[in-house]
C-alpha cells in the first residue's frame, strides 16, 4: 500500500459535515485574523522570523561597532539603543514566538484535535506579536529604550521617559500574548487528545510545550506585575523600586528574574521536543527513553521557577541564599543530561541521514553542550562573581539561545517544511545554510569566553585595545552569521513557490501530524485517528529494510501489542 | 506488506474510525471551564507577585506602615468585605437557580451580585477620595492604592461580565440547565476576586 492508499487521510466528506467544504486555503488568509492553528502557527514563524532579521542586523551595527576599540561608528545613545532593542527583540520577537508557532502548528495534529481549544484567542494572541513589536522598533524614530533587556532599576527611571515608558508596554502586550498562548496550549494538550491517546502516548514536542505553557503561566505574569510597578516609578513618580523614595530596587531584580530565568527554558524548552521528535526520524530509532525525556521537561520546568536568584549572585545576596540558588541550579544539568544522553543514544547505531534538518538537530545538541557546560561554571558563586557582567555571560547565553534555541528553531523548520508547505526543501542549500551558520557562530561566540575570562566588560561601545583581536575575530563571524540567513532565505521562499512536492510523509515518520495530507486539510483529519501504541515507533523504508535478523529496536514497553514490524 | 511503513501506521492509528466527526467533538469534556481555570491560575500569579513584593518592601522598610501615614478606618472597609464575601453565596444560587432550570431566580440572583459589586466599587472611590494620603505619600499609600486599585480593575470586569451574561439572558434567552458556561466562568471570576479580596484586606487594613 501506498501512502496515497492509506484510509487515514484525505479530507472531503468530514469536512462537508462542518459546513467547511468550500474552503480552500488563500493566501489572504495569512495576512487576516484567521482562527485556523496552521495559519497562526505560520503567521508565528515568518512574523519571528522577519524579526530574527531585523534583530541580528542590530547585532551587526553593534559588532562593526566594536571591530575597533574606540566608539566611532553609532553614539554611544544608538549604541544602547540597538543594546536593549537586540536583547529585547530576540527573545521576545523571535525565539519565544517562534516556539510558540511550532507549538500552533503542530500541537494540534500531533494529538489528533481539529483545532486549538480557543482558535479565536489564539488568533487575537498572535495579533499581539507584530503590535507589541512595530511598537519596540518603531521607538527608533522617538526614544528608544537604553536600559538595557533587564531594564533595571533606578537605570531605567533615569534613562529617557519616552523609550522606556514604550518598552514597558511592548512588553505588557508580549507578555499577555504569551499568557494567552500559554491558557490555550494546557488546555489544547490535557482536554483536546483524541480519546484513545493517554499522556504517556503523547509525541515529547506535545510533554515539551505542556511544561513550557505552564512555566509561562507561573512566570510571565509576576514580571508583568513588576512592569506595572515600573510604569508607576517612570510615569507617575511612586517610588516601588527608586531608593530615594525608599523604594527597594533588589525587589524589581525578584520579580524579573522570576520571569526572566524561566524564559530560558521558555525559549529551550520547546526546541528540546523538536529535537528528540527529529533525531529518532532521521536516525531511523525510535526515541532512546521516553519516558524519562517526556518527564524530564516536566521536572525542567519545576526547577527552572526556583533558581531565578543565580542571576543576582553580585546584587548582595545572603551566602545562606546563594548556596541554595547554586545548587539548585546545578540540578538542572541532571534532567538536561537525560535529554543529551538520550539524543546520543538514540543516534548510537541508528541509519543517520545527513540531511538539513539533522544536521541542525547534531549541531543543536554540540552547541547546546558547550553552553550547558559554561552554564554550569556560571552557576557556581565564585565563578559567577568572577566573570559576573563580562562577556563570558553573552558567550554563554549565546550558545544557549543562538547554538540551542536559534539551531533548534532551523532544525524544525528544515524538518516540517514538508507538512507546512507541500514542497520539499533544496537540501544543498540547507547544508550550505548549516555550515555557514555553524562556523559563524563559534567564530563570533567562542572568543567571547576568552574575552570574558580576561575581564571585558559587557554592555559596552568601547574598550582597552588589547581585547581587539578578540573582538574583530567575533565581528567577522557576525558577518558570516549574517551571510548565512541568506541561502535560508532564498531556499524558504524558492522551495515553497517552486519546491519539489513533498509525499504526505517525506521522511517515513510516526507521529500523527505525519497521518494527514501536506499541506494537512483544515480540519486537519478526515476521521480522528485511535492510537493504539505509544508515540514512538520508527519508520522504516520498505527497500531499506534489511533488519530481519536484527534483534526488535522498539521497547516492548511502548508496545503492549506484539510489533506490527514482526 | 509486513515491515512497510504504512502497515505500521496503520496498525498504530488502528482500523476503527469514528465516521462522525461531531461526535468526536463531545467526546471532550467541556474544556472551556478548565481554560478559565487556568487563565485564573495566571492571574492569581500577578497578584501573588504584587503580594510578595508589598511583604519584602514591609520587611526591608525600617518601620511599616511608614511614620505620618494616618491611621486607616476599618469600617468602610469592613463592610465592603462582608458585601462582596456574601455576593459569592448570592452568585453560587444563581448557578443552583439555572441548573434547576429556573431562569427568572438566576437572573435576580445574578443582578443582585451585580449590585452589590457596584455598592463595592462605589465604597472603594468614597474611601479614596476620603484617605488622607495620596498615591505618593509613601510606599504603603503607593502600595495600597495600586494594589486596591488593580483589584477595583477586577471588580469592575467582573460586573461587565455579569451584565454581559444578564444581557445574553434577556435579549437571547441564551442560558438553560444544560447551557451556562457563560454563567459559571463569571461565577469562578467572581470567587477568584473575592478570594483576592480577602488577602487584599488582611494584607494592607489588618497586618
Amino acid at each position: 500500500m501506498t501512502n496515497a492508499e492509506m484510509p487515514i487521510v484525505a479530507n472531503p466528506p468530514a469536512a462537508k459535515q462542518h459546513g467547511h467544504a468550500h474552503k480552500e486555503r488563500r493566501w489572504q488568509d495569512y495576512f487576516t485574523f484567521n482562527t485556523d492553528h496552521k495559519v497562526i502557527g505560520i503567521q508565528y514563524l515568518v512574523t519571528s522570523f522577519i524579526f530574527y532579521l531585523i534583530g541580528g542586523v542590530m547585532a551587526d551595527v553593534m559588532r562593526t561597532e566594536l571591530a575597533t576599540p574606540a566608539s566611532d561608528l553609532v553614539p554611544p545613545e544608538m549604541y544602547n539603543n540597538l543594546l536593549t532593542l537586540h536583547g529585547t527583540i530576540m527573545i521576545f520577537m523571535w525565539i519565544v514566538p517562534a516556539g510558540a508557532g511550532l507549538g500552533n502548528y503542530l500541537i494540534p495534529l500531533m494529538i489528533g484535535a481539529r483545532d486549538m481549544a480557543f482558535p479565536k484567542l489564539n488568533a487575537l494572541a498572535f495579533w499581539m506579536i507584530p503590535i507589541g513589536g512595530v511598537m519596540l522598533v518603531g521607538s527608533l524614530l522617538i526614544e528608544a529604550p537604553q536600559a538595557g533587556w533587564t531594564s533595571y532599576p533606578p537605570l531605567s527611571l533615569v534613562s529617557g521617559k519616552v523609550g522606556e515608558g514604550i518598552w514597558i508596554f511592548s512588553l505588557l502586550i508580549l507578555g499577555t500574548s504569551s499568557i494567552l498562548g500559554a491558557i490555550n496550549f494546557l488546555t489544547t494538550i490535557l482536554k483536546m487528545r483524541v480519546p484513545s491517546m493517554g499522556l504517556n502516548d503523547m509525541p515529547v514536542f506535545c510533554w515539551s510545550m505542556l511544561s513550557t505553557s505552564a512555566l509561562i503561566l507561573l512566570s510571565t505574569p509576576v514580571l508583568a506585575g513588576a512592569l506595572i510597578l515600573l510604569a508607576f516609578d517612570l510615569l507617575v513618580g511612586t517610588a516601588f523600586f527608586n531608593p530615594l523614595g525608599g523604594g527597594d530596587p533588589i525587589v524589581y531584580q525578584h520579580m524579573f528574574w522570576f520571569y526572566s530565568h524561566p524564559a530560558v527554558y521558555i525559549m529551550i524548552l520547546p526546541l528540546f521536543g523538536a529535537i528528540s521528535d527529529i533525531i529518532p526520524v532521521h536516525s531511523r530509532k525510535p526515541l532512546f527513553g521516553y519516558r524519562a525525556v517526556a518527564y524530564s521537561s516536566v521536572a525542567i520546568a519545576f526547577l527552572g521557577l526556583i533558581v531565578w536568584a543565580h542571576h543576582m549572585f553580585t546584587s548582595g545576596t545572603p551566602a545562606w541564599l546563594r548556596m541554595f540558588f547554586m545548587i539548585t541550579t546545578m540540578v538542572i544539568a541532571v534532567p538536561t543530561g537525560i535529554k543529551i544522553f538520550s539524543w546520543l543514544g538514540t543516534m548510537w547505531g541508528g541509519k543517520i541521514s545527513l540531511n538539513s534538518a539533522m544536521l541542525f538537530a547534531m549541531g543543536f545538541v554540540g552547541m547546546f553542550v558547550i553552553g550547558g557546560i559554561s552554564g554550569v561554571m556560571v552557576a557556581s558563586v565564585p565563578f559567577d562573581i568572577h566573570v559576573h557582567d563580562t562577556y563570558f555571560i553573552v558567550a554563554h547565553l549565546h550558545y544557549v539561545l543562538f547554538g540551542g534555541s536559534v539551531f533548534g528553531i532551523f532544525a524544525a523548520i528544515y524538518h516540517w517544511f514538508p507538512k507546512m508547505t507541500g514542497r520539499m526543501m533544496n537540501e544543498p542549500l540547507g547544508q550550505i545554510h548549516f555550515v555557514l551558520t555553524l562556523i559563524g557562530m563559534n567564530l563570533t561566540f567562542m572568543p567571547m569566553h576568552k574575552l570574558g575570562l580576561m575581564g571585558m566588560n559587557r554592555r559596552i561601545a568601547m574598550y582597552d585595545p588589547r581585547f581587539t583581536s578578540l573582538n574583530q575575530m567575533a565581528t567577522v563571524g557576525a558577518y558570516i552569521l549574517a551571510v548565512s540567513t541568506f541561502p535560508f532565505l532564498i531556499n524558504a521562499i524558492w522551495s515553497w513557490w517552486k519546491g519539489k512536492p513533498a509525499a504526505d510523509n517525506p521522511w517515513n515518520a510516526l507521529t500523527l501530524e505525519w497521518m494527514t495530507t501536506s499541506p494537512p486539510a483544515i480540519e486537519n483529519f478526515e476521521v480522528l485517528p485511535v492510537i493504539t501504541h505509544g508515540p514512538y515507533d520508527y519508520g522504516v523504508d520498505p527497500e531499506h529494510d534489511n533488519r530481519e535478523n536484527e534483534p526488535p529496536l522498539t521497547s516492548p514497553e511502548l508496545q503492549p501489542d506484539s510489533s506490527p514490524l514482526s | 506488506m509486513q515491515g512497510s511503513i504504512e502497515g505500521t501506521a496503520v496498525d498504530r492509528v488502528g482500523q476503527q474510525y469514528q465516521t462522525d466527526s461531531a461526535a468526536a467533538h463531545e467526546e471532550h469534556p467541556d474544556h472551556r471551564i478548565f481554560g478559565i481555570i487556568v487563565f485564573l491560575v495566571a492571574e492569581s500569579m500577578i497578584f501573588l507577585g504584587l503580594f510578595v513584593a508589598y511583604l519584602t518592601f514591609r520587611a526591608v522598610y525600617p518601620s511599616w506602615p511608614p511614620e505620618g501615614t494616618p491611621e486607616r478606618e476599618l469600617l468602610l472597609p469592613g463592610i465592603n468585605t462582608i458585601l462582596l464575601v456574601s455576593s459569592s453565596f448570592v452568585i453560587h444560587q444563581a448557578d443552583t437557580a439555572i441548573k434547576n432550570n429556573n431562569v427568572a431566580k438566576f437572573r435576580a440572583w445574578f443582578a443582585a451580585t451585580g449590585l452589590m459589586g457596584a455598592i463595592f466599587l462605589v465604597g472603594q472611590l468614597y474611601e479614596y477620595f476620603h484617605l488622607e494620603f495620596g498615591l505618593k505619600t509613601n510606599l504603603y499609600a503607593s502600595t495600597f492604592y495600586v494594589l486596591t486599585g488593580f483589584h477595583g480593575l477586577h471588580v469592575l470586569f467582573g460586573l461587565i461580565l455579569i451584565l454581559a451574561v444578564l444581557w445574553r439572558s434577556r435579549s437571547q434567552n441564551h442560558y438553560s440547565s444544560q447551557h451556562h458556561f457563560g454563567i459559571e466562568a463569571a461565577e469562578l471570576y467572581w470567587h477568584f476576586v473575592d478570594v483576592v479580596w480577602v488577602i487584599l484586606f488582611v494584607l494592607l487594613y489588618l497586618l
